[in-house]
Protein backbone atom coordinates (compact mmCIF):
# COMPACT_ATOMS: atom_id res chain seq x y z
CA UNK A 1 0.00 0.00 0.00
CA UNK A 2 1.48 3.74 -0.25
CA UNK A 3 0.71 5.43 3.29
CA UNK A 4 0.99 8.72 3.33
CA UNK A 5 1.88 10.08 6.92
CA UNK A 6 1.43 13.98 8.01
CA UNK A 7 3.00 14.92 10.92
CA UNK A 8 5.96 12.76 12.03
CA UNK A 9 6.37 13.45 15.55
CA UNK A 10 7.14 10.17 18.10
CA UNK A 11 3.89 8.88 16.81
CA UNK A 12 4.27 9.32 12.92
CA UNK A 13 7.58 8.50 12.52
CA UNK A 14 7.10 4.78 14.60
CA UNK A 15 4.52 4.47 12.39
CA UNK A 16 6.09 4.89 9.00
CA UNK A 17 9.03 2.97 10.03
CA UNK A 18 7.19 0.11 10.68
CA UNK A 19 5.45 0.88 7.52
CA UNK A 20 8.17 0.85 5.45
CA UNK A 21 10.00 -2.54 7.15
CA UNK A 22 6.88 -4.18 6.36
CA UNK A 23 7.29 -3.12 2.52
CA UNK A 24 4.98 -0.51 2.35
CA UNK A 25 5.63 2.55 0.17
CA UNK A 26 6.11 5.22 2.50
CA UNK A 27 5.83 9.17 2.25
CA UNK A 28 5.88 11.56 4.83
CA UNK A 29 5.36 15.45 4.77
CA UNK A 30 6.37 17.21 8.05
CA UNK A 31 7.48 21.50 8.32
CA UNK A 32 10.24 20.83 10.04
CA UNK A 33 13.59 18.93 8.81
CA UNK A 34 14.54 17.73 12.39
CA UNK A 35 11.88 15.07 11.74
CA UNK A 36 13.76 13.61 8.37
CA UNK A 37 16.93 12.96 11.00
CA UNK A 38 14.09 11.12 13.74
CA UNK A 39 12.83 8.58 10.72
CA UNK A 40 16.92 8.22 10.29
CA UNK A 41 17.46 7.34 14.08
CA UNK A 42 14.63 5.28 14.20
CA UNK A 43 15.51 3.66 11.04
CA UNK A 44 19.23 3.38 11.84
CA UNK A 45 19.91 4.34 7.97
CA UNK A 46 18.67 6.45 5.99
CA UNK A 47 15.27 7.17 5.10
CA UNK A 48 15.70 7.56 1.44
CA UNK A 49 18.31 5.05 0.98
CA UNK A 50 15.04 2.51 2.57
CA UNK A 51 12.96 3.62 0.09
CA UNK A 52 11.43 6.19 2.06
CA UNK A 53 10.25 9.44 0.48
CA UNK A 54 9.85 13.24 2.55
CA UNK A 55 8.54 15.66 1.90
CA UNK A 56 9.64 19.43 3.69
CA UNK A 57 5.99 21.22 3.83
CA UNK A 58 2.58 22.93 5.52
CA UNK A 59 -0.10 19.91 6.22
CA UNK A 60 -2.73 22.42 4.64
CA UNK A 61 -0.85 23.57 1.65
CA UNK A 62 -2.11 21.45 -1.28
CA UNK A 63 0.93 21.47 -3.32
CA UNK A 64 2.96 20.42 -0.66
CA UNK A 65 -0.21 17.64 0.05
CA UNK A 66 0.46 16.89 -3.86
CA UNK A 67 4.20 17.02 -3.64
CA UNK A 68 4.13 14.25 -0.84
CA UNK A 69 2.06 11.49 -3.26
CA UNK A 70 -1.71 12.18 -1.36
CA UNK A 71 -3.03 11.10 -5.25
CA UNK A 72 -1.74 7.85 -5.26
CA UNK A 73 -1.72 7.12 -2.05
CA UNK A 74 -4.48 4.33 -0.18
CA UNK A 75 -3.48 5.10 3.02
CA UNK A 76 -3.64 8.69 4.99
CA UNK A 77 -2.82 9.63 8.50
CA UNK A 78 -3.07 13.33 9.68
CA UNK A 79 -1.02 13.06 12.93
CA UNK A 80 0.79 16.50 13.20
CA UNK A 81 1.00 17.63 16.77
CA UNK A 82 -2.41 19.93 16.24
CA UNK A 83 -6.22 18.35 16.73
CA UNK A 84 -7.65 20.86 14.25
CA UNK A 85 -4.78 20.41 11.88
CA UNK A 86 -5.47 16.75 11.78
CA UNK A 87 -8.85 17.40 11.36
CA UNK A 88 -9.03 19.71 8.63
CA UNK A 89 -6.42 17.75 6.53
CA UNK A 90 -8.12 14.59 7.00
CA UNK A 91 -11.09 15.47 6.03
CA UNK A 92 -9.18 17.39 2.90
CA UNK A 93 -7.78 13.89 2.12
CA UNK A 94 -10.96 12.06 2.40
CA UNK A 95 -13.49 15.23 0.67
CA UNK A 96 -11.10 16.60 -2.32
CA UNK A 97 -8.94 13.11 -3.09
CA UNK A 98 -10.99 10.66 -2.01
CA UNK A 99 -8.34 8.29 -0.10
CA UNK A 100 -9.27 5.01 0.37
CA UNK A 101 -8.59 4.83 4.26
CA UNK A 102 -8.07 8.21 6.24
CA UNK A 103 -7.38 8.08 9.71
CA UNK A 104 -6.82 11.34 12.33
CA UNK A 105 -5.34 11.38 15.53
CA UNK A 106 -7.34 13.71 18.14
CA UNK A 107 -6.22 14.04 21.40
CA UNK A 108 -9.59 15.89 22.31
CA UNK A 109 -12.07 12.98 23.38
CA UNK A 110 -15.57 14.70 22.66
CA UNK A 111 -14.15 16.09 19.10
CA UNK A 112 -12.88 12.51 18.13
CA UNK A 113 -15.90 10.39 19.32
CA UNK A 114 -17.93 12.92 17.41
CA UNK A 115 -15.91 13.18 14.32
CA UNK A 116 -15.79 9.49 14.22
CA UNK A 117 -19.87 9.34 14.11
CA UNK A 118 -19.36 11.55 11.38
CA UNK A 119 -17.60 8.94 8.97
CA UNK A 120 -14.16 10.60 9.76
CA UNK A 121 -11.56 7.61 11.57
CA UNK A 122 -9.94 9.51 14.72
CA UNK A 123 -7.41 7.25 17.27
CA UNK A 124 -7.53 9.42 20.44
CA UNK A 125 -4.52 8.69 22.68
CA UNK A 126 -6.07 10.75 25.32
CA UNK A 127 -9.20 8.08 25.88
CA UNK A 128 -6.66 5.02 25.24
CA UNK A 129 -4.56 6.56 28.45
CA UNK A 130 -7.75 7.06 30.68
CA UNK A 131 -9.00 3.79 29.96
CA UNK A 132 -5.79 2.25 30.93
CA UNK A 133 -5.42 4.20 33.72
CA UNK A 134 -8.52 3.63 34.85
CA UNK A 135 -8.24 -0.27 34.93
CA UNK A 136 -4.48 -0.12 36.18
CA UNK A 137 -5.82 2.02 38.84
CA UNK A 138 -9.00 1.11 40.27
CA UNK A 139 -8.16 -2.56 39.57
CA UNK A 140 -9.08 -4.33 43.20
CA UNK A 141 -6.13 -3.91 45.99
CA UNK B 1 -36.10 42.97 15.60
CA UNK B 2 -35.34 41.39 18.76
CA UNK B 3 -31.38 41.09 19.15
CA UNK B 4 -29.58 38.32 18.23
CA UNK B 5 -27.35 36.09 20.45
CA UNK B 6 -23.87 36.08 19.16
CA UNK B 7 -21.14 34.20 19.24
CA UNK B 8 -17.78 35.68 18.57
CA UNK B 9 -14.61 33.38 18.69
CA UNK B 10 -11.42 35.17 18.75
CA UNK B 11 -10.94 38.29 20.91
CA UNK B 12 -8.16 39.81 18.75
CA UNK B 13 -8.50 43.20 16.73
CA UNK B 14 -11.41 41.78 15.07
CA UNK B 15 -13.49 39.68 17.08
CA UNK B 16 -13.35 42.42 19.70
CA UNK B 17 -14.23 45.26 17.58
CA UNK B 18 -16.90 43.10 16.56
CA UNK B 19 -18.43 42.04 19.58
CA UNK B 20 -18.28 46.56 20.56
CA UNK B 21 -20.05 47.22 17.40
CA UNK B 22 -22.95 43.90 18.24
CA UNK B 23 -23.21 44.62 21.70
CA UNK B 24 -23.63 49.04 20.76
CA UNK B 25 -26.47 47.07 18.31
CA UNK B 26 -28.14 45.73 20.89
CA UNK B 27 -27.39 41.75 20.41
CA UNK B 28 -26.27 39.86 23.01
CA UNK B 29 -22.34 38.73 22.61
CA UNK B 30 -20.41 36.06 23.92
CA UNK B 31 -16.87 36.40 22.87
CA UNK B 32 -14.18 33.54 23.27
CA UNK B 33 -10.64 34.01 23.80
CA UNK B 34 -8.08 31.68 24.27
CA UNK B 35 -5.31 33.40 25.35
CA UNK B 36 -5.04 33.97 29.02
CA UNK B 37 -3.18 37.65 29.22
CA UNK B 38 -5.90 39.02 26.03
CA UNK B 39 -8.85 37.52 27.59
CA UNK B 40 -7.53 39.58 31.01
CA UNK B 41 -7.40 42.50 28.48
CA UNK B 42 -10.55 42.49 26.41
CA UNK B 43 -12.92 41.29 29.96
CA UNK B 44 -11.86 44.86 31.43
CA UNK B 45 -14.11 46.51 28.64
CA UNK B 46 -16.91 43.91 27.80
CA UNK B 47 -17.26 42.09 30.85
CA UNK B 48 -19.16 39.31 31.10
CA UNK B 49 -19.86 39.04 27.60
CA UNK B 50 -15.94 37.49 26.93
CA UNK B 51 -14.86 34.01 28.42
CA UNK B 52 -11.71 32.63 28.52
CA UNK B 53 -11.24 29.45 26.53
CA UNK B 54 -10.56 27.49 23.34
CA UNK B 55 -13.40 27.72 21.12
CA UNK B 56 -12.78 24.85 19.45
CA UNK B 57 -13.33 22.23 22.59
CA UNK B 58 -17.23 21.11 22.61
CA UNK B 59 -17.63 21.91 26.42
CA UNK B 60 -16.39 26.05 25.52
CA UNK B 61 -18.89 26.65 23.10
CA UNK B 62 -21.27 24.65 25.40
CA UNK B 63 -20.72 27.21 28.22
CA UNK B 64 -21.06 29.71 25.89
CA UNK B 65 -24.48 28.80 24.98
CA UNK B 66 -23.86 27.77 21.36
CA UNK B 67 -27.20 25.91 21.70
CA UNK B 68 -29.07 29.17 21.65
CA UNK B 69 -27.05 30.92 19.57
CA UNK B 70 -28.47 32.70 16.12
CA UNK B 71 -24.97 33.02 14.53
CA UNK B 72 -21.41 31.91 15.39
CA UNK B 73 -18.78 34.24 14.19
CA UNK B 74 -15.44 32.89 14.17
CA UNK B 75 -12.25 35.04 13.73
CA UNK B 76 -8.95 33.56 15.21
CA UNK B 77 -5.92 33.78 13.66
CA UNK B 78 -5.87 30.15 12.82
CA UNK B 79 -7.72 29.16 9.57
CA UNK B 80 -8.19 25.19 10.55
CA UNK B 81 -9.40 26.90 13.76
CA UNK B 82 -11.95 29.35 12.09
CA UNK B 83 -12.97 26.03 9.97
CA UNK B 84 -13.52 23.42 12.21
CA UNK B 85 -15.47 25.76 14.97
CA UNK B 86 -18.08 26.51 11.83
CA UNK B 87 -18.21 23.17 10.92
CA UNK B 88 -19.20 21.98 14.58
CA UNK B 89 -21.47 25.19 14.94
CA UNK B 90 -23.61 24.49 12.02
CA UNK B 91 -23.40 20.31 11.93
CA UNK B 92 -23.43 19.34 15.86
CA UNK B 93 -25.10 22.14 17.26
CA UNK B 94 -27.41 23.46 13.71
CA UNK B 95 -26.74 26.64 14.59
CA UNK B 96 -28.69 28.14 10.82
CA UNK B 97 -26.02 31.07 10.53
CA UNK B 98 -22.14 31.25 10.40
CA UNK B 99 -19.38 33.49 9.43
CA UNK B 100 -15.70 31.98 9.29
CA UNK B 101 -12.53 34.82 8.50
CA UNK B 102 -10.24 33.13 6.31
CA UNK B 103 -6.51 34.28 6.95
CA UNK B 104 -4.94 32.94 4.40
CA UNK B 105 -6.64 33.47 0.85
CA UNK B 106 -4.84 30.23 0.08
CA UNK B 107 -7.55 28.06 2.17
CA UNK B 108 -10.72 29.40 1.03
CA UNK B 109 -10.86 25.98 -0.95
CA UNK B 110 -10.99 24.58 2.37
CA UNK B 111 -13.61 26.27 3.78
CA UNK B 112 -15.44 26.01 0.58
CA UNK B 113 -14.69 21.85 0.16
CA UNK B 114 -16.37 21.60 3.68
CA UNK B 115 -19.53 23.52 3.06
CA UNK B 116 -18.32 26.72 5.26
CA UNK B 117 -19.70 29.67 4.46
CA UNK B 118 -19.74 32.53 4.38
CA UNK B 119 -16.07 32.47 4.63
CA UNK B 120 -14.60 36.44 4.51
CA UNK B 121 -10.92 36.58 3.56
CA UNK B 122 -9.74 40.36 4.59
CA UNK B 123 -7.47 39.99 1.69
CA UNK B 124 -9.92 38.79 -0.97
CA UNK B 125 -12.41 41.87 0.39
CA UNK B 126 -9.24 44.35 -0.51
CA UNK B 127 -8.47 42.77 -3.62
CA UNK B 128 -12.48 43.43 -4.59
CA UNK B 129 -11.75 47.11 -3.75
CA UNK B 130 -8.71 47.84 -5.75
CA UNK B 131 -10.62 46.06 -8.86
CA UNK B 132 -13.47 48.01 -7.51
CA UNK B 133 -11.27 51.36 -7.51
CA UNK B 134 -9.46 50.27 -10.61
CA UNK B 135 -11.13 48.27 -12.74
CA UNK B 136 -8.27 46.78 -14.68
CA UNK B 137 -11.00 44.06 -16.30
CA UNK B 138 -13.75 46.51 -17.30
CA UNK B 139 -15.78 44.25 -14.48
CA UNK B 140 -16.59 44.49 -10.73
CA UNK B 141 -18.06 41.72 -8.53
CA UNK B 142 -20.86 43.32 -6.20
CA UNK B 143 -22.50 40.70 -4.85
CA UNK B 144 -21.71 36.70 -5.04
CA UNK B 145 -23.83 34.38 -3.86
CA UNK B 146 -22.79 31.19 -5.03
CA UNK B 147 -26.09 28.89 -2.92
CA UNK B 148 -28.41 30.97 -4.53
CA UNK B 149 -27.20 31.13 -7.90
CA UNK B 150 -26.91 34.58 -7.84
CA UNK B 151 -24.58 37.39 -8.95
CA UNK B 152 -24.21 40.65 -9.56
CA UNK B 153 -21.58 42.78 -11.29
CA UNK B 154 -20.85 46.26 -12.77
CA UNK B 155 -19.59 47.44 -15.41
CA UNK B 156 -18.34 50.45 -17.41
CA UNK B 157 -20.19 50.81 -21.07
CA UNK B 158 -16.57 51.28 -23.44
CA UNK B 159 -16.84 53.10 -26.57
CA UNK B 160 -16.80 50.56 -29.23
CA UNK B 161 -18.91 48.24 -27.16
CA UNK B 162 -21.77 46.04 -28.87
CA UNK B 163 -23.88 47.80 -26.27
CA UNK B 164 -22.72 51.45 -26.94
CA UNK B 165 -26.19 53.06 -28.24
CA UNK B 166 -28.30 50.29 -28.41
CA UNK B 167 -31.63 49.93 -27.03
CA UNK B 168 -31.69 47.01 -23.95
CA UNK B 169 -34.23 45.24 -25.46
CA UNK B 170 -31.57 45.08 -28.75
CA UNK B 171 -28.26 44.17 -26.93
CA UNK B 172 -28.86 40.47 -27.39
CA UNK B 173 -28.47 39.57 -23.44
CA UNK B 174 -27.64 35.99 -22.90
CA UNK B 175 -30.61 34.09 -21.28
CA UNK B 176 -30.03 34.50 -17.13
CA UNK B 177 -28.93 38.12 -17.10
CA UNK B 178 -30.55 41.34 -16.79
CA UNK B 179 -29.61 45.12 -16.80
CA UNK B 180 -31.30 46.02 -13.71
CA UNK B 181 -29.46 50.11 -13.23
CA UNK B 182 -28.01 52.53 -15.34
CA UNK B 183 -25.62 54.92 -13.65
CA UNK B 184 -25.60 58.04 -15.75
CA UNK B 185 -23.71 61.50 -15.00
CA UNK B 186 -24.06 60.16 -11.01
CA UNK B 187 -27.55 59.26 -10.72
CA UNK B 188 -29.09 55.96 -11.64
CA UNK B 189 -31.98 54.77 -12.66
CA UNK B 190 -33.56 51.30 -13.33
CA UNK B 191 -33.71 50.56 -17.35
CA UNK B 192 -36.50 49.87 -19.84
CA UNK B 193 -36.39 48.20 -22.78
CA UNK B 194 -36.17 51.03 -25.01
CA UNK B 195 -33.51 52.53 -23.04
CA UNK B 196 -30.81 53.05 -24.60
CA UNK B 197 -27.02 52.59 -23.41
CA UNK B 198 -24.54 54.75 -23.76
CA UNK B 199 -20.92 54.66 -23.46
CA UNK B 200 -19.47 55.54 -20.02
CA UNK B 201 -22.94 54.10 -18.07
CA UNK B 202 -21.88 52.06 -15.32
CA UNK B 203 -24.51 49.15 -15.97
CA UNK B 204 -25.20 46.60 -12.95
CA UNK B 205 -26.55 43.12 -14.33
CA UNK B 206 -28.00 40.21 -12.30
CA UNK B 207 -26.89 37.06 -13.79
CA UNK B 208 -26.71 33.27 -13.07
CA UNK B 209 -22.72 32.88 -12.38
CA UNK B 210 -20.87 31.65 -14.99
CA UNK B 211 -21.37 33.90 -17.85
CA UNK B 212 -19.89 36.82 -16.67
CA UNK B 213 -17.79 36.42 -19.81
CA UNK B 214 -20.73 36.46 -22.20
CA UNK B 215 -21.54 39.85 -20.49
CA UNK B 216 -18.33 41.64 -20.87
CA UNK B 217 -17.91 40.93 -24.29
CA UNK B 218 -20.83 43.33 -24.94
CA UNK B 219 -20.37 45.77 -22.74
CA UNK B 220 -16.57 46.25 -23.12
CA UNK B 221 -14.52 46.17 -26.25
CA UNK B 222 -11.47 44.18 -26.23
CA UNK B 223 -8.70 47.33 -25.90
CA UNK B 224 -11.20 47.97 -22.27
CA UNK B 225 -10.17 44.78 -20.87
CA UNK B 226 -6.69 44.98 -21.85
Amino acid sequence: MFVLVVGAGRVGSALATSALRDGHTVSVLDEDPLSHERLDVELGRSWEEAGGRFTIGTALEVDALLEAGIEESDVFIASTNGDNTNLVVAQIAQRRFHVRRVIARVLDPRRAAWYDEQGLQTICPTQIAIEQLERAALAEL
Amino acid sequence: MAGLYVIVAGAGKVGWNLARELLEKGDEVTCIEQDRRRYLMVEQELEHAVQYGDATELWVLERAGIQRADLVIAVTGDDEDNLLICQVAKEKYLCERIIARVNNPRNLDHFNLLGIQPAVSATDLILRLIEHEVPRYGLVHLLNLPEERLEIIELVVSEDATAAGRAVADIGMPEGALVISVLRSGSGFVPKADTVVQAGDEVLVVLDPGIEEDITRLFVSDNGRA
